[in-house]
């Protein structure tokens, strides 16, 4: 693997496999009554995040201990975008304070690229999520969730699955790391959006598009709803709320014209009743929660592979 | 007495060569051969182009309010060393050039600094806001005569106030350079619209953000009857629409920069804001028409857009970054690489497209005048066959935004004389 993780597109095959292997061996953890490995004692991890996100801070907070580094969290909210502290004296200080690792969440795209290739820190950069650009470890982990269940946790195992992402791809990070990451391990992606939340040239995307959601559905082996900010609504993106869920929400009916085995995935946080029913969200096909317990093990995977874990991550020195 | 120059095998324009003897802040002769007397200093000039001084229509100089950037000094210290003898000053600085008072500072500090004439340009609008006209004939009739007017920067957007101005400026035979971006189309824009945009997650700034402002601005200009000037031109489509402009008969002038006939959307891969600016760095096809509409005569000159940043500005995220990028001391040798070499342009269409076009445009008669005798001596002699590769400590800005840094670039100003007065000898400020 390369050092930093800043693009999906950074991810070989099997790099990418490595790391779904790994996180399986690292998911197996969660059975055990002590869930903690040794195989990052004495590194730091640094979780550096302009912008709120509790769950993927936790994420990485839960697999960093788990791994036994030591983490530090800087939130940094108010970013030189705000006249705040600027990057780069935030990267300097880090740097002056030793990290391994710097997680980096921030709402300006590039802002991980440009932490990476300074030369303001020497650590492996992690990107957690940057402006309208990408999300790798989301990426990593809703590949991870699909390939437990759509591909038997064998290498190849999602070559050919279709896999359909639906909402506001213009604005999601997830969206682009998902079409990148999945292109890689051979599924074929199809992203589906009403055409003001489609970015121009989607053309030379390595996708499927399409406007009409009911079309898609019968042929997916797994769904995957994006958020969609009731915001966008003023942006005059599409009329009306109601008017998005008519044409583009998952709701019962929809479902039922889903095959017997396709998962209903969603990255979080949902907005019930917008992109998303309840009684989607909570049906039996739904493995949203289970995509959370998948990111702790997937992030465990990213910060030992960058780390430099050359030993079995699993197994050994206890 | 100032010193007088014999410059000995100069080839003007890339003819053949020639020695041209300046005295008295004139060209006072043109012939080979010509004897040297112990009063003037010799230049020797053999296998350099010597070309009419450039005349820049469109420099940021920063001052008066951001002198942390650049100043009238500094500035003019660039342009001298890039072979100009005249810039104009655009209007964004802080305070805004919008009244007499201001624009008569700027002249002044032009003049006092003495690298090259500084011809300040007005604001149309009050603070650049787009609301009220600015005194414009307050400007125009003060010391520093301003004829060029513009809100660069930021567009004339409101189409009843663009078409006031054009009528307004015809009273003192002025012109609006207009900064062509829709506002509403580009709100946040980043980067050029295209694939590119979407997969980088950097808002785009569409094409058609500058074309339907100059389309509507041609139109606007055909109706009132006046000349309209359009800013850094960067797309296909904008020099589409300029040509048929033209080929209508509409008095429209263009303008392209440097960076505009080189650099393409791909840098912005890097994420490295040296390469932020506005407009954005295009296509390659469009980098292709732009240097085609040059060739062609549908654009007029080039325009430097010398935009200095102190480095804060551009050592951060894209997003947080300052647009604009350095140009003065490396157009000369852009438009050898990008115009020159592959032959779309001599060197006589080299001084009509940055001497004499810009200088018409912008209303002063000592600038942009064929070299012959009885010519204010406003010469600069280039040596094409030099190549260097640029360093951005060595420049004279304050700032050092250059997209071009560690590129080779062809070409090397050897010496700028401006009224006969050199401001650059051997490559160095005199």
């Amino acid at each position: 693997m390369k050092r930093h993780l800043l693009s999906a597109a950074d991810l070989s095959r099997d790099d990418a496999e490595l790391v779904l292997a790994t996180a399986d061996e690292m998911r197996s953890l969660a059975d055990r009554p002590i869930k903690k490995l040794p195989a990052l004692r004495g590194r730091t991890v640094v979780n550096l995040f302009f912008e709120d996100s509790t769950r993927t801070r936790i994420s990485f907070e839960a697999a960093a201990k788990r791994l036994s580094a030591d983490v530090i969290n800087f939130s940094a909210k108010g970013s030189s975008l705000s006249k705040g502290e600027s990057l780069k004296d935030t990267a300097l200080t880090l740097e002056a304070m030793g990290a391994d690792a710097v997680v980096v969440r921030h709402g300006a795209s590039g802002a991980p690229h440009l932490l990476a290739h300074s030369g303001w820190v020497r650590s492996s950069v992690v990107n957690a999520g940057d402006g309208t650009h990408e999300h790798p470890t989301q990426a990593l982990l809703d590949a991870f969730t699909m390939w437990k269940h759509l591909g038997e946790s064998k290498p190849g195992g999602l070559e050919g699955r279709r896999i359909a992402i639906v909402g506001d791809v213009l604005h999601s990070r997830v969206a682009r790391s998902n079409a990148l990451l999945l292109r890689t391990l051979g599924a074929e992606v199809t992203l589906v959006a009403p055409p003001t939340l489609l970015p121009v040239g989607i053309e030379g995307w390595p996708v499927e598009t399409s406007y009409d959601l009911d079309g898609v559905l019968p042929k997916a082996d797994a769904v995957m709803m994006l958020r969609v900010q009731r915001e966008r609504m003023h942006g005059g993106f599409f009329p009306t709320a109601r008017e998005y869920s008519r044409r583009y929400g998952l709701d019962g009916k929809r479902m039922a014209m889903l095959q017997d085995h396709t998962i209903v995935m969603h990255p979080g946080p949902m907005v019930r009743g917008m992109e998303i029913t309840a009684d989607v969200a909570d049906s039996d096909r739904s493995v949203i929660v289970e995509q959370v317990t998948n990111g702790v093990a997937v992030r465990m995977a990213v910060l030992y592979l960058l780390l430099g874990g050359s030993e079995p991550a699993v197994g050994g020195e206890e | 007495m100032s010193t007088s120059y014999l410059i000995k095998n100069a080839a003007i324009l890339g003819g053949e060569p020639t020695d041209l003897l300046l005295q008295d802040g004139t060209i006072q002769q043109i012939a080979p051969g010509l004897a040297a007397d112990d009063a003037v200093e010799v230049i020797d000039a053999t296998g350099l182009v010597a070309l009419p001084g450039l005349v820049d229509l469109h420099t940021h100089l920063r001052e008066p309010g951001r002198e942390d950037a650049e100043t009238v000094d500094s500035g003019t210290q660039a342009a001298a060393l890039g072979g100009f003898t005249a810039v104009f000053a655009m209007a964004n600085t802080e305070p805004v050039a919008d009244t007499a008072g201001v624009v008569e500072q700027v002249w002044r500090l032009g003049r006092e600094a003495g690298h090259c004439d500084v011809y300040p340009i007005g604001a149309v609008t009050v603070g650049l806001q787009g609301e009220r006209l600015a005194e414009l004939g307050a400007m125009a009739d003060s010391a520093a005569r301003v004829r060029v007017f513009s809100d660069d920067g930021k567009c004339v957007h409101d189409p009843v106030l663009m078409r006031r101005a054009l009528e307004y400026v015809k009273a003192f035979d002025g012109v609006v350079a207009q900064h062509a971006q829709e506002p509403r189309l580009t709100e946040g824009a980043q980067m050029n619209e295209g694939e590119l945009s979407g997969r980088l997650g950097l808002a785009g700034w569409p094409a058609v953000a500058e074309e339907a402002i100059i389309a509507r601005d041609v139109l606007l200009a055909e109706h009132v009857g006046s000349r309209l000037h359009v800013c850094h031109l960067s797309t296909a489509g904008s020099v589409e629409i300029v040509r048929w402009a033209k080929a209508k008969g509409v008095d429209v002038t263009a303008e392209a920069c440097p960076h505009h006939l080189l650099l393409t959307d791909e840098l912005a891969a890097t994420y490295d804001p040296i390469y932020k600016v506005n407009p954005p760095l295009r296509s390659a096809a469009d980098v292709e028409a732009v240097r085609a509409g040059l060739a062609d005569g549908t654009i007029d000159i080039v325009a430097t857009d010398h935009a200095p940043h102190p480095h804060e500005d551009k050592d951060c995220e894209w997003a947080a970054a300052a647009f604009g990028m350095l140009g003065l001391e490396t157009a000369l040798s852009i438009v050898q690489q990008t115009m020159v070499d592959p032959g779309l342009l001599d060197w006589a269409g080299v001084a009509e497209r940055m001497s004499y076009a810009p200088a018409r445009i912008g209303r002063v008669a000592d600038h942009g005048r064929p070299i012959e005798v009885g010519a204010p001596a406003n010469v600069v002699l280039y040596d094409p066959g030099a190549t260097r590769t640029v360093d951005p400590s060595e420049s004279a800005s304050l700032s050092r935004n250059t997209p071009y840094r560690g590129m080779e670039l062809p070409g090397r100003v050897v010496a700028t004389f401006l009224r006969g007065k050199a401001t650059v000898l051997d490559g160095k400020l005199a």
